[in-house]
C-alpha cells in the first residue's frame, strides 16, 4: 500500500509537470499570437506590453520563459493582471480557494450521503413502487440545471416568499467566511450546498443502485449468503462495500472538476466569490493572466483529486495496488 | 441398514418454477432423494438438467421473487422449506455449507481470506478474534494452504484457482456442518488440480465426517468419490442408486449415454467417442411421455404416452424411470456400450 502511494505521488508530479508545460505552450506560444500583447488586456499601451516582454522574459529562450512563468506562479507569486490594475493574481486565487473548498466540501458530504440512501433504498426496495419513485427522483435531479435551480431558490427564498417562516432565517446571497462568524457561513451556504448536490445526488444514486443490484449477480455474494451472515451484512459489508469502487473512483473525479472551477455556475448565481467566480470575470474581461492562474491551479487540483481516488480506490479494492 | 435417525436430508417431490416472460418454466419437476450421515451422493446431469437448482433451492440460496418452491426438505427432521429467514440463516454456512464451480469469483475480492473465513465463524459461534484466527489458520492448513500463517492475510487474487478453491472449503468446513453440498467444485479447475481437490474432499470428508452432495456433470469424478448416485435429466430424477449400480448395471439410456460417452483406457480406440444426440428439452414446452424420448434410440410407443415414474426395477434400491423391461434395457445396452465387466463393487 505504501509503495503504492509513492508510486501514485511521483505519477502526481510528473502529471502536474506535463500540464504545466501544455497551458505554458498554449499561452505564450500558439502560432502567430503575440503572447505579450495578449497578457495585456484590452486596449494596452506600447509600453505596458514592452514592459511585460522584458517581465515574462519573452526574448529569452522557451526553457527561461517556461521557468520564469513558473517562478512567478509558485514561487514570488507576482503574476499581475494588467486589466485590473496591475492586481496580484495568486493572492486572490488564494482568497478564492477557501469559498470554493467551503461550497464543494459541503455538498459533496450532502451528496454522498443522499446518494448512498437513495441508492441503498431503491436497491433494497427493489421490485415495490418505491424503486421507480426513487429513480424518477434521481432523473429529476438529474435533469435540472445548477443555474436554473439556483436562480429558482434565489427567487422563491431571497424575493417571493423570504418572509415566510421556513425561508426568513436565511441571510442574503455572499460569503462569510468560516473562520469570522461559523453560524452566518452554514446560513448562507447551505441553499448553494443543497442546489449544487441535487444534480449528484440524482447521479451518484443512480450509479449506486445500478452497481448494488449487478452485484446481487456476483458469485462472492451468493457465496456471502451461504455462509449464513445476516442479510444486512451481505448488503453493508459485501454488496455496498464493492460497490463502493466505482463511486468513488467517480466521487473523485467530479470532486476534483467542482473544486478546479468546476462550480462556476453555482458561484456566480449565489454570488460566493470564489474561484469558479474568478474565472468568470477573467473570462468577460479577458484576463488573460488570471485565466492562466486559474487554469493551472485547476489542473492541479484535479490531479491532485484523482491521485487521492486513486489511493481510495487502493484502499478499497486490494487487486489495483498491485498494478 | 437405514433406520430413520440415520437419514440426515430428505427431499420430497420438490418442484422449483420461475414465472417468466414465457410462462412458468419448471426447472425442478419432482425431484426426491435421501441421504445418510456422512454419505457421498453425486448428482450427475447436464446443464440445466436442475441439480444445481435444487440444491440452491435445500439451502434457499434462489431470492428471485419469481421463483416458486414445493415440496418438502427434511433436514434432521425439520422442514428447511418452512424455517424463518433467520433460522435458515443459522443452518446455513453452520449446518450445511455449499462451495460453489468458480473459485475465481466466489471470494470476495476486497477481503482477506482469513477475514471471510473468521466472518463465517462469527456468524455461527461465539468466539474471541483471536481464537477465529487460530481456528481459520488451522482450517487453511488442513485443506493444505502451505504457509498458512502468512497466507491468511492474502486477498484471493493472491492465490491460484486451486487453492481458492481449497479456501473455499476450508469456509465450507470452518462450522464442521454435517453436510457440505459442493457444486461442480472442480469444473472450473485444470486435471491435476480437480484430483487434488477430490482427494482433499475425500479425507476432508473423513475428517470431518460431513456427508457430501457432489453436483457434477463429470462421469469420472462421480466414479470417483460418491457412495451413491442419481442422475438428473430436465428436472427430473431417472435414475438412482449404488454407484456400483449405476456404473455397472445402469438401467435408463441416458445413464447409459453419459457413460458410453467417457473415453476409455481399457478399449481399443474408437473412431469417435459416441455421443448422444439432439439437446436437453426446453423446459417451457417439455415433451409428452417420457422427456428423454426425442433423443433415445430406444423410445418405443408407450414413451410417448406414458410419462414413466422412478420406480425400483432393476433391484435393491437401484431407481429409474424407463419403461423398458429390465432384460430388455440390459440386453440392448450391453449391444451400445459395452460397459464395464463387473467387478464387484468398487
Amino acid at each position: 500500500m505504501l509503495t503504492f502511494v509513492v508510486r501514485r505521488l511521483i505519477g502526481t508530479i510528473l502529471v502536474v509537470f506535463a500540464i504545466t508545460v501544455l497551458v505554458f505552450l498554449i499561452f505564450f506560444h500558439t502560432p502567430g499570437i503575440d503572447p505579450a500583447r495578449q497578457l495585456a488586456g484590452r486596449n494596452p499601451n506600447p509600453g505596458t506590453i514592452k514592459l511585460i516582454r522584458h517581465q515574462y522574459g519573452l526574448d529569452r529562450p522557451l526553457p527561461v520563459q517556461y521557468v520564469i512563468l513558473m517562478k512567478k506562479l509558485f514561487i514570488t507569486r507576482d503574476l499581475a493582471s494588467y486589466s485590473n490594475q496591475g492586481e496580484l493574481v495568486v493572492p486572490s486565487l488564494v482568497a478564492a480557494a477557501p469559498v470554493t473548498l467551503s461550497l464543494v466540501i459541503g455538498a459533496a458530504v450532502i451528496w454522498v450521503i443522499a446518494a448512498i440512501g437513495m441508492g441503498l433504498a431503491a436497491a433494497v426496495l427493489r421490485g415495490t413502487i418505491w424503486d421507480p419513485i426513487l429513480m424518477i427522483l434521481a432523473l429529476i435531479g438529474i435533469s435540472m440545471p445548477v443555474f436554473w435551480l439556483g436562480e429558482m431558490a434565489n427567487l422563491v427564498i431571497q424575493s417571493r416568499y423570504h418572509d415566510f417562516f421556513l425561508f426568513s432565517w436565511v441571510p442574503p446571497l455572499g460569503y462569510t467566511p468560516l473562520t469570522s462568524d461559523p453560524w452566518m457561513w452554514f446560513k448562507q451556504l447551505v441553499v448553494p450546498w443543497l442546489v449544487l448536490s441535487v444534480l449528484y445526488i440524482g447521479l451518484y444514486a443512480r450509479v449506486l443502485r445500478n452497481s448494488l443490484l449487478e452485484s446481487e449477480n456476483e458469485d462472492f455474494v451468493r457465496t456471502a449468503r451461504a455462509k449464513g451472515i445476516t442479510e444486512r451484512r451481505v448488503l453493508f459489508r459485501h454488496m455496498l462495500r464493492t460497490s463502493l469502487i466505482t463511486f468513488v473512483s467517480l466521487f473523485g473525479l467530479d470532486l476534483g472538476v467542482l473544486i478546479g472551477g468546476g462550480a462556476l455556475l453555482a458561484e456566480v448565481v449565489f454570488g460566493l466569490p470564489g474561484v469558479g467566480f474568478l474565472t468568470y470575470h477573467a473570462l468577460t474581461s479577458l484576463d488573460l493572466p488570471v485565466i492562466m492562474a486559474t487554469v493551472v491551479y485547476g489542473a492541479i487540483f484535479i490531479v491532485i483529486a484523482s491521485a487521492l481516488v486513486d489511493v481510495a480506490y487502493a484502499y478499497l479494492d486490494p487487486r489495483v495496488r498491485l498494478a | 441398514m437405514s433406520s430413520a435417525s440415520d437419514v440426515l436430508l430428505d427431499v420430497r417431490d420438490l418442484k422449483v418454477s420461475f414465472r417468466t416472460e414465457d410462462g412458468i418454466v419448471r426447472a425442478v419437476d419432482g425431484v426426491s432423494f435421501s441421504l445418510r450421515r456422512g454419505e457421498v451422493l453425486g448428482i450427475v446431469g447436464e446443464s440445466g438438467s436442475g441439480k444445481s437448482v435444487s440444491m440452491m433451492t435445500v439451502m434457499r440460496l434462489i431470492i428471485d421473487p419469481n421463483a416458486i418452491f414445493e415440496g418438502e426438505v427434511i433436514y434432521k427432521g425439520r422442514d428447511l422449506m418452512k424455517l424463518s429467514q433467520d433460522e435458515m440463516r443459522r443452518v446455513r454456512g453452520s449446518e450445511i455449507s455449499m462451495i460453489f464451480q468458480d473459485p475465481m469469483t466466489s471470494l470476495n475480492p476486497v477481503y482477506k481470506v482469513g477475514w471471510q473465513i473468521e466472518e463465517q465463524l462469527h456468524a455461527h459461534e461465539r468466539l474471541s478474534k483471536r481464537s477465529a484466527r487460530a481456528r481459520s489458520i488451522e482450517l487453511l492448513k488442513a485443506v493444505g494452504i502451505p504457509n498458512a500463517e502468512s497466507r491468511i492475510d492474502d486477498y484471493p487474487h493472491q492465490f491460484s484457482g486451486g487453492m481458492r478453491q481449497r479456501v473455499m472449503i476450508a469456509m465450507g468446513l470452518s462450522c464442521n456442518p454435517d453436510l457440505l453440498i459442493a457444486d461442480e467444485p472442480t469444473t472450473a479447475l485444470d486435471v491435476t488440480i480437480q484430483a487434488q481437490i477430490l482427494e482433499l474432499i475425500k479425507r476432508l470428508r473423513r475428517e470431518f465426517d460431513s456427508a457430501v452432495v457432489l453436483i457434477t456433470h463429470d462421469m469420472g469424478v462421480v466414479a470417483d468419490i460418491a457412495d451413491r448416485v442419481v442422475v438428473m435429466y430436465a428436472g427430473r430424477i431417472v435414475e438412482q442408486g449404488q454407484k456400483s449400480q449405476v456404473f455397472y448395471d445402469p438401467q435408463h439410456p441416458y445413464a447409459w449415454g453419459l457413460l458410453g460417452s467417457i473415453p476409455r483406457l481399457d478399449r481399443e480406440r474408437t473412431h469417435r467417442l459416441p455421443t448422444i444426440p439432439g439437446q436437453p428439452p426446453s423446459m417451457l414446452a417439455v415433451p409428452a411421455g417420457c422427456r428423454f424420448r426425442p433423443r433415445c434410440p430406444q423410445a418405443f410407443d408407450r414413451c410417448a404416452v406414458e410419462d414413466p415414474p422412478l420406480l425400483e426395477r432393476a433391484g435393491d434400491g437401484h431407481l429409474d424411470a424407463c419403461l423398458l423391461p429390465v432384460e430388455a434395457k440390459r440386453e440392448r445396452r450391453d449391444a451400445t456400450i459395452r460397459p464395464v465387466p463387473a467387478k464387484g463393487p468398487a
